[in-house]
């Protein structure tokens, strides 16, 4: 399976084959093998849930190294909002994007500035009113795959329009070639992430060919690099010039208060989306127009690569979200998005779950499936390297596993052969020490 | 191939609205398994989950027994309940006669029925006042 790319990955040595990870996947794309947790790559959604959850920091993700003098000619930032929230309150947003070029790059563009045009097309498409509803926003790139493995009936309900990240970088990269006059090869876009789920989607995209950003820097990457120049800069130039509304997005809900309805629902943290969505395909969602789906706790705050606590963040996203409040609009928001945000490309559903393509075969291998489930201690305990003794189950019938890998079933057959061969040792010939008539 | 088929069987617990659905979500999991069509997973699952909370709410609790086959699913959803007097008004949307206390759980919208008939492609009720209903639902591939 050639075609998978994934940024969340696995350091061998550190990983110890504990069962933190395996259990906390919402797709159950993890299995320990040999000592090791090994990724299954069609099921992984790039969530980063078993980053956060490693006690050994064994899984990690995979973004592109800090620039230095890179290829490019001319080299641009786009922040995520969630990067406004990893700094102390005294640092005010101009600062922290003019410190961007004190560590090397020849210009900045706010992702939060973008947010801004994609919440004007939501507002649009909400009105034309030909989605079915609840409409399911696109942004984070977890949620999104999610939905291709988990709930294919929700397909038609993601918002079809590009990420903030996206159209900030085609933006940034018109503009540079228009007043810089450079080629747009020349240019290179960096985007700051505070997700592995982005960097996933800058490598595979599944909303257009080609993605406009060329590279990936995590915010703990780079973090250190802003730090230490940030005091030392002259802030003169504006660079911020991104609403509140767009800030916010960095928060659960953020997206959904610039909608201007409330008839919308925010949710974040994976497994709380799951149930959200199994509602939705359900049918049992009333009164929603527009879900805003997050994969992490807190939304993009809790991302994890940021450096910050959720929390902390939150009151600190807050600080710049009611700044920028306070301070006029510097341009209109019609200033400049004449591009394209709509989705080229779509994304199919991947039945992940499925046991075979042959359905009498698919039967066969349930009914297996369940008998060895019923067999089973049902602990659920993750010692056979599976996250569920169900899960186990359908590792056997799909011939990726055996049954004495459950170590209460190999217990098990240890004492029947124990049994056995006492029985066999009582049956010593009778040239030994036997009567016999 | 083809010919056999997967029965499956659920006890309904009375009254507690906590695990109500546990049966309709465990059928939707062992469709998607089967690689049947979304959309027919979908009708199914929601049939069956509204015979189920009405077994819950209206019914005391009972049992859902299910068959799959190659080519469809039965789903059948008995309860010892009181009975449906009217049917014809029990089939009308909005119309309900659960207690204040479900309603403000949420439930009891008056939809049970009705989204069944719209979500099963055969919908069969058995019903005597006094001793039980039983749904069986329906649903091609």
């Amino acid at each position: 399976m050639g075609d998978y790319f994934h940024s969340v990955r696995l350091d061998e040595e550190k990983c110890r084959g504990c069962t933190n990870c395996i259990k906390r996947c919402p797709t159950e794309a993890i299995r320990v093998r040999k000592g090791k947790a090994r990724i299954i790559n069609e099921r992984c959604i790039d969530c980063g849930e078993c980053i956060r959850i490693c006690p050994y920091h064994a899984k990690k993700a995979v973004t592109d190294e800090f620039p230095g003098f890179s290829a490019f000619k001319y080299k641009i930032a786009i922040p995520a909002p969630t990067l406004y929230s990893q700094f102390k309150p005294e640092y005010s947003r101009n600062r922290l994007l003019n410190t961007f070029r004190a560590i090397g790059f020849d210009d900045v563009f706010e992702v939060a500035r973008a947010a801004e045009f994609v919440s004007d097309a939501t507002r649009k498409l909400i009105s034309e009113g030909n989605y079915p509803k609840p409409m399911i926003s696109s942004a984070c790139p977890a949620v999104v795959r999610l939905i291709q493995v988990r709930f294919p009936n929700l397909i038609d309900h993601l918002v079809k329009l590009e990420s903030p990240m996206e159209v900030a970088a085609k933006i940034a990269k018109r503009r540079a070639a228009e007043e810089q006059r450079l080629d747009p090869s020349d240019i290179g876009v960096f985007f700051i992430t505070p997700c592995p789920a982005k960097a996933t989607s800058v490598k595979a995209p599944y909303e257009s060919k080609k993605s406009y950003v060329d590279s990936v820097i995590s915010i703990k990457d780079i973090y250190l690099r802003l730090l230490s120049k940030l005091e030392k800069r002259d802030s003169s130039e504006q660079l911020a010039k991104a609403g509140y509304e767009g800030i916010r997005w960095a928060n659960s809900g953020g997206e959904g208060l610039a909608l201007g309805t409330d008839r919308f629902l925010a949710v974040d943290g994976i497994h709380n989306v799951i149930t959200i969505l199994e509602e939705v395909e359900n049918d049992k969602i009333e009164g929603v127009d527009f879900i805003e789906a997050l994969s992490c706790t807190g939304g993009c705050l809790g991302g994890p690569l940021t450096v910050e606590n959720v929390y902390v963040a939150k009151t600190r996203l807050k600080k710049h979200v009611d700044e920028a409040k306070a301070a006029k609009k510097t341009e209109e928001l019609q200033e400049t998005y004449d591009e394209n945000i709509i989705w080229t490309e779509n994304i199919a559903y991947k039945p992940i779950m499925k046991l075979d393509d042959d359905i009498g075969v698919a039967m066969k291998k349930l009914e297996e499936l369940e008998k060895i489930n019923d067999e089973l201690p049902g602990l659920d305990c993750g010692a056979c390297g599976a996250p569920s003794c169900r899960a186990l189950a359908e590792d056997i019938v799909r011939g990726n596993a055996y049954e004495t890998d459950c170590i209460f079933k190999l217990r098990e057959k240890v004492r029947d052969l124990a049994a056995q061969m006492k029985e066999l040792e009582d049956m010593a010939p009778p040239v030994m020490n036997r009567d016999r008539k | 191939m083809g010919d056999n088929l997967i029965k499956l069987h659920y006890e309904i617990p009375s009254y507690d609205l906590t695990y109500a659905g546990e049966a309709s979500s465990s059928v939707k999991k062992v469709l998607v398994q089967l690689g049947i069509d979304p959309a027919r997973v979908k009708k199914a699952a929601i049939a069956m989950y509204e015979a189920e909370i009405n077994a819950v709410i209206h019914g005391n609790g009972g049992a859902a027994d299910v068959e799959i086959s190659s080519g469809r699913i039965t789903a059948c959803i008995s309860d010892k309940g009181p009975g449906i007097p009217n049917l014809e008004l029990a089939m009308k949307e909005g119309w309900s006669t659960a207690s204040d206390e479900i309603r403000e759980m949420g439930f009891g919208a008056g939809m049970g029925l009705p989204n069944m008939k719209r979500y099963a492609d055969k919908l069969d009720i058995d019903t005597e006042v006094g001793k039980g209903t039983r749904v069986t639902i329906t649903v091609d591939f």
